[in-house]
């Protein structure tokens, strides 16, 4: 079945009881029970609720997973991955991770023993000689945020098998659409559901998908003591987003190829970062392993003067943190989805005070890009 | 904050109820609405770079949720309210305050979700644990040690209905230097308000009596201490409220007093029924002259809540009575407009061992009642017809 079908007829998008075709919002707490001698389904929402499963059963489908979670945030997705692993354990962290995910590690799992270290995970020998006893986990995003640097996902999992070590990887730029990192052999699959899958800019959510029994269980566990869930409410909001899933992205990312290509030409741009340019580095790996470039492009102005311009005259686009949505949105990492990285540690990244990321909605083209010229423009 | 005739004040001598009717008060909506708006927004706009509206990213903060972090702060008389996705989600938070090393002393009796918590988490992390009865102040005392950073206590307590001091446990925290934690989800601010009496930290299940419809998953925390760092948990590890879940709250949060006091006054009457049943053998319930901690509930709160515990004879009423319930539901959870019994040896208390629960008195005889707002004659008779078979 394509993958646009399937968003639409995934066997959870009907409610058995009734026939609706959009999921009931269960909004209940607490379920009754019938038989004190055999328990229902649900008892309690925290640890089941039947929107929530919806929810967590398609995205298990589109990731091709065996198990999916739904978390209040990205990075509560994140944290509640991150705590199956115990005090001692050593994880790999791609260096460009989300500034959120590297205070995370850096901050709480660090206080409690859980090591980390950032390593350039396009360096597959840098990787390899950064693993040790106790590495647990390796964590990648790619493409990475926000220079859009691609990691070959078949050699750091062939690597990762070797040594018996949890491949994660934070699937959010790409959504299930473009890519399938389970697919290549990944083990967990995160999401901030915020962005794409909702789309709608609309929901602070996050999604986990598990391959295996054994890490299902942990996961599971860990959603259910530490109780990070997604309400009903969201859920169905996230349920509703993704069945445009793909005619969003289809659209978002025909945008993102026209709008790299025209301000690669612009003189006030010094660099452009787009996977879907055949000169951006790794970009015939990313379309060896993805569906297409994706929405999101980041681009230098030739100085950091042009940049603070650009944010101050940009008009169309929304000048916020987040994207994934159908509104275009330009954001300027190093005061905001990168702030909390250090600032040596963000320009030895590459995060110059010059970038700007642009996340590209459902605007028509020609419009953003006569915004761009005016706000590039003296 | 003082009281005054038993009740509560607050500031501006705008009282309990008035609080929770009206909310915050801190910023108007400039469209007059009386109700707060749901902002279901997930990022929001800036005017230009460094322009930010106060507001960046809902994960950080998000005004619907912001209103209701302001009203249960100003309702627990505490500097900084913080709303999570539910109650462990909260307790979660706080724990996360400690280190490697640290040792907390945390109430025997206690929600399963917290002693699972504690144990199969964050002992893997190295945080020590003491489980001690807290309603023995000297037993307190003598399980601090040099680590000891915290005393955790519910009060009245889940499901034995245990009452501990708060002013004792605070006052003897003070003395060591240790922070006192409360979980006040039994009784909510309208009945006790631990802040007042020296606690440091609050924590609820917000889907209980604040929610009040068995219909919202909450966790809410009322700090006086460690606001930075709460703040921070908050948003690195992001298990924060919905706008539409904080919406939820706020709404419940008008009728707290009014379901409070019918499901109180329900509560009473249930309890001595219950204590003249035959097939019951005793009672637990703070609000009955004698209940071990009656004296001390009378001195710190203005009300005793509507939880009641029971043991029946044997543990075959149970399995016959579970069946036979109508009016009242069988189902985990309590604080609702809806009345709830639940079976604490196999349901919320399934992850404590046994030996505890036998030493604490969670028998396979026991039944926890949360008393809802029906009409009193109707649960009495559903609890007549279905243990007196």
């Amino acid at each position: 079945m394509d993958f646009g079908t399937k968003l639409i007829h995934n066997g959870n998008e009907i409610d058995k009881t009734t026939g609706a075709l959009s999921i009931p919002i269960y909004h209940a707490s607490t379920f009754h029970q019938f038989d004190i001698d055999n328990f229902g389904k649900y008892d309690y929402s925290r640890s089941g609720n039947p929107t929530r499963e919806a929810l967590e059963n398609t995205i298990a489908a589109l990731e091709e997973g065996d198990s999916g979670f739904a978390f209040s945030s990205g990075m509560a997705a994140i944290s509640s991955v991150l705590s199956i692993f115990s005090a001692g354990d050593h994880i790999l962290v791609c260096r460009d991770v989300y500034g959120g995910t590297y205070r995370v590690t850096s901050s709480f799992f660090k206080k409690f023993n859980v090591e980390t270290t950032f390593i350039d995970a396009t360096n597959i020998g840098e990787i390899k000689e950064r693993i040790k006893n106790n590495t647990k986990a390796i964590f990648l995003e790619s493409p990475s945020n926000p220079l859009l640097k691609i990691t070959d996902f078949r050699a750091v999992i062939e690597v990762a098998r070797k040594n018996n070590i949890v491949v994660i990887v934070d699937n959010t730029f790409m959504s299930p659409y473009l890519q399938n990192p389970i697919k290549l052999g990944a083990d967990v699959v995160v999401h901030s559901a915020t962005k794409f899958i909702g789309g709608h800019s609309d929901v602070i959510s996050g999604l986990v998908v598990v391959k295996g029994k054994e890490l299902s269980d942990k996961v599971k566990f860990v959603q259910n003591s530490f109780g990070a869930v997604l309400g009903p409410q969201d859920c169905w909001l996230l349920l509703r987003g993704l069945k445009t899933l793909k005619v969003r992205l289809d659209y978002q990312q025909k945008s993102a190829l026209k709008l790299a290509k025209w301000l690669r030409e612009q003189e006030e741009v010094a660099k452009v970062y787009y996977p879907g340019l055949l000169e951006h580095p790794g970009s015939e790996l990313h379309l060896s392993q993805a569906k297409g470039g994706g929405a999101v492009l980041s681009f230098e102005t030739k100085d950091d003067e042009t940049a603070k311009r650009f944010m101050r005259k940009v008009k169309l686009a929304a000048v916020a943190v987040s994207l994934g949505g159908v509104e275009t949105i330009v954001s300027y990492p190093a005061k905001m989805s990168h702030a909390a990285v250090p600032k040596e540690e963000r320009e030895s990244l590459g995060i110059k005070d010059s970038l700007i990321r642009v996340s590209l909605g459902l605007e028509e083209t020609e419009d953003i890009i006569k915004d761009f010229k005016n706000a590039l423009s003296i | 904050m003082f009281y005054r005739g038993g009740i509560f004040m607050s500031e501006n001598c705008r009282r309990l109820e008035t609080i929770m009717v009206q909310g915050s008060r801190e910023k108007e909506d400039i469209k007059g609405a009386i109700s707060t708006p749901i902002y279901q927004s997930a990022t929001f706009k800036h005017h230009g770079l460094n322009e930010s509206t106060g507001y960046d990213y809902s994960r950080s903060e998000n005004p619907t949720r912001e209103e209701l972090e302001n009203t249960i702060a100003k309702l627990e008389g505490g500097k900084a309210g913080f709303a999570f996705s539910t109650g462990m989600a909260a307790i979660d938070a706080v724990i996360r305050l400690f280190i490697p090393k640290d040792h907390i002393i945390v109430s025997e009796d206690l929600y399963g979700g917290t002693y699972r918590l504690f144990e199969e988490i964050y002992r893997r992390y190295g945080i020590e644990t003491t489980y001690v009865d807290t309603t023995d102040i000297k037993k307190v005392e003598e399980s601090i040690k040099k680590n000891t950073k915290a005393i955790f206590i519910e009060t009245p307590s889940n499901p034995m209905m245990r009452i501990t001091d708060i002013s004792k446990i605070t006052s003897l925290a003070k003395a060591f230097k240790i922070l006192t934690i409360v979980d006040n989800t039994f009784l909510s601010p309208y009945f006790q308000r631990p802040l007042l009496l020296g606690a440091d930290i609050v924590i609820h299940s917000g889907t209980k009596f604040l929610g009040g419809h068995n219909d919202t998953l909450a966790g809410i925390i009322v700090a006086n201490k460690f606001i930075e760092e709460i703040k921070f948990m908050q948003v690195s590890t992001g298990a924060v409220l919905s706008p539409f879940d904080s919406w939820l709250i706020l709404r419940g949060i008008k009728t707290l007093a009014i379901r409070l006091e019918k499901q109180q006054k329900n509560a009473i009457k249930i309890s001595k029924w219950l204590s003249e049943c035959k097939r019951v053998k005793k009672v637990y319930y703070p609000g009955l002259k004698a209940h071990k901690g009656y004296d001390i509930s009378v001195k710190q709160t203005t009300g005793f809540g509507s939880m009641i515990s029971f043991e029946v004879n044997e543990r075959e009423i149970i399995e016959k009575s579970l069946k036979k319930f109508q009016t009242i539901y069988f189902a985990e959870s309590l604080g609702g407009v809806e009345s709830l019994i639940t079976y604490p040896y196999i349901q919320t208390h399934a992850s404590i061992p046994e030996d505890i629960r036998n030493r604490i008195g969670i028998k396979d005889t026991l039944l926890r009642l949360s008393v809802g707002i029906e009409n009193v004659k109707d649960l009495i008779e559903d609890l007549d017809r279905s243990l007196n078979l």
